[in-house]
């Protein structure tokens, strides 16, 4: 059987809106897939589809081969046979239960007491959710979903309920826990930050349809159009190591470019995000110019889009620049020509 | 004081707050839960005897539990004895009048307990009977406690019901409300008086601590 989970559903709400999403996980490769998409598209209905808390009108699911829906054959499996960890965005923590109560609530046998040390949460034992922080809660609720083994965990907005600081702070460690599990998850989050973080393969979902699905990078660098260009609106997302910090500045190493950025005090793994927008090209390196960074490639292609041109740049790493298509012609670029590409420190930011 | 008749009220409220949890509790989670078109049918009907004058209910229950009845028919057959004027007819009788006073309470917790907090129960692989033994009613106790108490409460003090249905027979259906009735009847004021006045006390203490138990009371489950 295929280690996929392929879903194909089509729902309408009372509101009128339509959900009509197809959508493929294979879960061998990939730990956490990111559901991706503006407020409104549709995310929370079809996870909540997924874990058979709401049934589509119509449509298939299938979890590495077996139907878990099938409106042909009248098949809908119940939540508790479905086996999906379902994390709420509140966390749904049972009140009068303490936190060990909550993580044992459906745990089997012995998994309960591991899962209340994998997730440090011994001191927390005896305590009701109220009186844990909003971290703490998250971590409950995830230790309680994988104490009961899920074939699966589906995440709704895991990190909106916290504020700002623990938000950052816990990103992170929500992906060491997610690929820590083994279970394959899928997130939901309108969050791009979020998504590349926590994310290795994602999932564009725009007014109740998948438009794109890939891994994440792949997503953000190349989008299937306009729409999916808007919302995940990025297109340059950079891993890249902090080679040396002065004067404010920070400095970037990407294979063997160098990029400078503002120095906002990060550590550890950078990711470079640039907006395509952002990126401008010359012919040959301008020289008395304000301009930080300027890296020479290779273009790789060339697409115009009406008034504007999309230009793909081999720089020792991708590099999508996007022009006036006036421009374009004028420097008369063609796929294999060597140009300058130019980004202003202050255009470079951390995921 | 008649303490045969305050014994018997006493009997018969907790016997009758017995009943309508057993009755009460899954006809309160019907209505919290179901989505029938036809529920505001049900809702009605259980909410009849806030409105019904007790004569009419009691005129209503002595003809469907009287011997000319089916019900009354298959008791007479199986017991060998009759439901009117008997402690169980009247035990009957009580919980239907008090039905409401049982269930609105337990259907309004049932009701306000997060939907969320369900649904990750079911997602956990809880069954829907567990999770409604282990989330649900624990979430729910105080409008269980409430309803209880109001149907103990509210037996204690009938007696248009009572007196249709029952009659006026000492130590089987003499309850406290007939009992005052009587000694006023024969002028006994000082006798009344005192029964009253336990009555009195006893009603409020008793809502006192519904109150002080939970706020919202009449909250009917409208959504």
């Amino acid at each position: 059987m295929a280690d996929e989970l392929i879903c194909r559903v089509r729902k309408r709400l009372r509101s009128g809106f339509e959900l009509s999403a197809e959508l493929a996980v294979p879960l061998a490769e990939s730990a956490v897939t990111v559901l991706f998409g503006p407020s409104g598209s549709g995310k929370t209905t079809l996870l909540r589809i997924l874990a058979g808390l709401e049934d589509p009108d119509e449509g298939t699911i299938e979890f590495r081969g077996t139907a878990w829906f099938d409106s042909a054959r009248r098949i809908a499996l119940a939540p508790q046979k479905r086996r999906a960890g379902f994390l709420f965005q509140e966390y749904a923590l049972f009140p009068h239960l303490t936190v060990a109560q909550n993580v044992g609530f459906a745990a089997a046998g012995g998994r309960a007491a591991e899962m209340m040390k994998s997730f440090d949460l011994a001191d927390l034992a005896a305590r009701y959710p109220r009186e844990v922080s909003g971290g703490q809660q998250q971590r409950v609720a995830l230790a309680r979903a994988l104490a009961a083994q899920p074939v699966l965990l589906l995440l709704d907005e895991p990190l909106s309920a916290l504020d700002a600081p623990s938000r950052l702070r816990m990103r992170a460690g929500l992906r060491g826990m997610l690929v820590a599990s083994r279970i394959p998850a899928i997130v939901v989050t309108h969050d791009r930050a979020e998504a590349i973080a926590i994310g290795d393969r994602m999932a564009v979902l725009v007014d109740g349809g998948v438009r794109q699905s890939g891994s994440v990078q792949e997503v953000l660098r190349h989008p299937a159009d306009a729409v999916v260009a808007a919302s995940v609106g990025v297109e340059n997302v950079l891993p890249a190591e902090i080679a040396g910090r002065e004067h404010g500045l920070l400095t970037l190493r990407i294979g063997a470019q160098h990029l400078q950025c503002i120095d906002r005090g990060e550590s550890g793994p950078f990711v470079a995000c640039i907006h395509a927008e952002d990126v401008a090209l010359s012919r040959d390196a301008p020289e008395g110019s304000s301009v930080r960074n300027r890296v020479a490639g290779r273009v790789v292609s060339v697409v115009v889009e009406g008034p504007l041109a999309r230009v793909e740049l081999d720089c020792g790493f991708p590099l999508v620049s996007v022009i006036t298509a006036q421009s374009a012609a004028d420097l008369r670029i063609q796929p294999g020509d060597g140009v300058c590409a130019i980004v202003k420190a202050t255009a470079v930011r951390s995921a | 004081m008649d303490w045969q008749a305050i014994w018997l009220s006493i009997r018969l409220a907790f016997c009758t707050t017995v009943v309508l949890l057993v009755v009460g509790v899954p006809l309160a989670a019907w209505l919290a839960f179901s989505g029938r078109r036809w529920r505001f049918l049900v809702e009605a009907l259980v909410a009849l005897p806030l409105f019904l004058p007790p004569t009419v209910l009691g005129f209503y229950i002595l003809l469907a539990i009287g011997p000319r009845s089916p019900l009354g028919a298959l008791y007479g057959r199986v017991t060998g004895s009759m439901l009117p004027f008997s402690f169980q007819g009247l035990l009957i009788a009580s919980a239907l009048y008090s039905l409401p006073f049982a269930v609105q309470p337990v259907a309004g917790a049932f009701h306000a307990v997060d939907r969320k907090l369900v649904e990750a129960s079911w997602c956990l692989g809880v069954s829907r009977m567990a999770t409604f033994r282990r989330v649900i009613v624990p979430l729910a106790r105080q409008g269980i406690a409430t309803g209880a108490i109001l149907s103990f409460a509210h037996t204690m003090g009938e007696f248009g019901v009572v007196l249709m249905v029952g009659g006026n027979i000492a130590g089987v259906t003499r309850t406290i409300s007939i009992s005052i009735y009587d000694q006023v009847q024969a002028l006994r004021y000082d006798a009344a008086l005192e029964t009253s006045l336990l009555l009195l006390g006893f009603s409020f203490v008793v809502l006192a601590v519904t109150y002080a138990l939970q706020r919202r009371v009449w909250i009917w489950p409208m959504n």
